[in-house]
């Protein structure tokens, strides 16, 4: 991927993951989250994995966010009216973030490895989903079949929360 | 040219979004997207490491498994997460964190 499409995917991430967070609305923060995954689906075609580019879209920007949408509207949320603010609290969240964000800088361009080109691949003719489809279902089957008992464990137990009277 | 160092700072950067979401905001439903976008910057590095790592010619497909389930589990998680807030609204008629504080010592 050209360097100037790599920095406008990620100049779109940020700045919308910036505006989930800026928002008063709830709805826009859920609108800009939406883009921000976008976004990020393309940094993980520009990294030659398109399963995951295609699992994003479809899981994130399309199940999990209608589902945020749905609650949000469900609840009938106004824009959230301004409050008193902990002022040391505020403080000792942006010193925090600011510090490791200089961290994160010294570390990542102190890493002299992670300046070198990427290895060129060649994925041969069956492509990322054979590739990824193998590793899963050979090395991780166990995992995998304890991630869908996961799964329907959550789905009882959304059920089971949600019903009006417990007994 | 685009490096890893560049996906990583990037990732970095988002995680650190997301955290000061967690930190400054106080409804429920936005702190909890918050949470989501600090899975996806760990995801982020991951497909880069697994990108950067290449052997026999093909990316280590261990770090993308790896992404995917920790997309499942989070779907999983905001299921679970949704209906507790739901049911929390039920009770209390606000999503606002100052507001639910019946556990507080």
């Amino acid at each position: 991927m050209s360097p100037i499409l790599f920095w406008i995917f990620v100049a779109m991430m940020l700045f919308f993951g910036g505006m989930v967070v800026l928002n008063r609305n709830p709805v826009a923060s859920a609108l800009s989250l939406v883009v921000s995954f976008l976004a990020l689906a393309a940094l993980y075609v520009s990294l030659d994995a398109y399963f995951i580019g295609v699992i994003q879209i479809l899981v994130y920007a399309g199940a999990v966010m209608v589902l945020f949408l749905f609650i949000i509207m469900l609840l009938d949320l106004k824009a959230e009216s301004r409050r008193h603010v902990n002022f040391p609290a505020v403080c000792g969240g942006f010193v925090v973030i600011i510090l490791f964000i200089k961290v994160l800088s010294d570390v990542c361009y102190g890493f002299d490895g992670g300046n070198a080109k990427f290895p060129p691949i060649a994925q041969g003719p069956q492509g990322d989903v054979w590739h990824v489809g193998m590793v899963l279902f050979q090395q991780y089957n166990v995992a995998l079949q304890v991630v869908g008992t996961l799964i329907l464990v959550a789905t009882i137990g959304v059920v089971i929360l949600s019903k009006r009277e417990l007994k | 040219m685009v490096t890893l160092n560049d996906y990583l700072f990037a990732s970095g950067l988002l995680f650190a979004i997301g955290f000061a979401g967690v930190l400054l905001r106080r409804n429920v439903i936005i702190i909890f997207m918050a949470l989501e976008l600090m899975l996806n910057a760990a995801n982020l590095s991951l497909i880069g490491f697994s990108r950067y790592n290449v052997r026999d010619g093909l990316p280590d497909y261990n770090g993308q498994v790896l992404v995917f389930f920790i997309i499942t589990v989070a779907a999983a998680e905001v299921t679970v997460g949704l209906a507790i807030i739901v049911a929390l609204f039920r009770a209390k008629q606000t999503t606002h964190v100052e507001d639910m504080n019946t556990l507080k010592f």
